[in-house]
């Protein structure tokens, strides 16, 4: 049976939000080991 | 005209994850990471590992921008040739403005995040690189002259100056000489692909060396190109900055270069190119892991190379 192209599309957006929130904690983790590792006079 | 209020919404694509990940043309990326990789490790100096691992990712993330970019400039061109006419942009999946956006976004965010957590020295050299790309090579060169690829490839060799930059905050010759290996290897490795490809260049309206100047010439011009490494590739040794397993490595690699190049001058037909150019790519990969190897192998006697 074929897909939906509306139900695609959706589900390709959402998955792009799951993706985008991963590389916004990943940034955040990133900028707290920055702080971390910069400030250990490195 | 209608009586219903009208709203000015954004288009938005249903491009997958994965349409952004192409458009990042994570193959060329990963060449790009790993001379990045082999600059960052030939500096002399030291660099905290998780600092230098954010070098690398802003090197990646950098080349992936100047990806996305270029493939939002060239989306007419590469709808015309079978090579590219799949990519997210020509097949329709993914919208212009999403392609340069994001690629705008991680181009900043590349030499931003370099700046702030390695130097801005290889923020710098990041921000060349991704500029060079984009405007000399992608919107200047590639649709004017057969010299497109020649100049252009400069940006395809900072990579290991950024690394060597990100440890010293300066570049020394010993950078350079990584740079000229992939200036020179540049014009054989992408004209053994556009002799193959000519017609589709020829179509998209792009000057290859091939389309402008035949098939003869351009067998002639990397038949030079391969000699022209021979000196180049043994700079690294001559400066000093690797040994003896470098340099009779990277002369049995150049000779195996310079023989194919013979066999494409001989080869009438599409074969020897092809093999030219899978070649290029095992060439250059294979002399960045002997500078690699050779390191390793100096550095515990001398306490570092160079």
């Amino acid at each position: 049976m074929a897909d939906d192209p509306q139900d695609a599309r959706m589900r390709a957006i959402r998955a792009r939000n799951r993706a985008l929130l991963l590389v916004l904690i990943g940034l955040v983790a990133l900028f707290y080991a920055l702080t971390f590792v910069r400030m250990g006079g490195h | 005209m209608s009586d219903l209020p009208t709203t000015a919404v954004a288009p938005v694509s249903g491009a997958a994850v994965g349409d952004y990940v192409q458009i990042l043309k994570p193959r060329v990326m990963s060449l790009v990471v790993f001379t990045g990789v082999v600059g960052l490790v030939m500096a002399p100096g030291h660099l905290h590992p998780f600092l230098a691992a954010v070098a690398i990712l802003c090197i990646a993330v950098g080349a992936g921008a100047s990806g996305a970019i270029n493939m939002w400039y060239d989306r007419d061109i590469d709808r015309v040739m079978r090579r590219t006419a799949s990519r997210p942009l020509p097949a329709g999946r993914m919208l212009p403005g999403e392609a340069l956006g994001f690629g705008c976004v991680l181009a900043v965010g590349s030499v931003v995040v370099m700046g702030l957590a390695v130097n801005w020295v290889a923020a710098e050299l990041l921000a060349l690189t991704i500029g060079f790309y984009v405007f000399v090579y992608t919107m200047w060169l590639k649709r004017r002259t057969p010299q497109n690829i020649v100049i252009g490839g400069a940006a395809g060799a900072l990579p290991p100056l950024i690394g060597w930059a990100a440890v010293t905050g300066d570049v020394a010759w010993g950078a350079i000489a990584l740079f000229a290996i992939i200036f020179f290897w540049t014009p054989p490795h992408f004209w053994a692909l556009s002799l193959y490809k000519a017609d589709e260049y020829a179509a998209a309206g792009v000057p290859m060396l091939p389309v402008v100047a035949g098939p003869r010439e351009t067998k002639r011009q990397m038949l030079l190109y391969t000699l022209v490494l021979w000196p180049v590739t043994a700079a690294p040794w001559l400066l000093g900055v690797s040994g003896l397993i470098y340099a009779v490595g990277a002369g049995v690699l150049s000779l195996l270069f310079t023989v194919s190049a013979i066999r494409v001058c001989r080869d009438e037909s599409d074969r020897g190119a092809r093999q030219m150019f899978v070649f290029s790519l095992a060439y250059l990969a294979l002399l960045f892991a002997l500078l690699l190897i050779d390191h390793a192998v100096m550095t515990p006697v001398w306490g570092g190379a160079a």
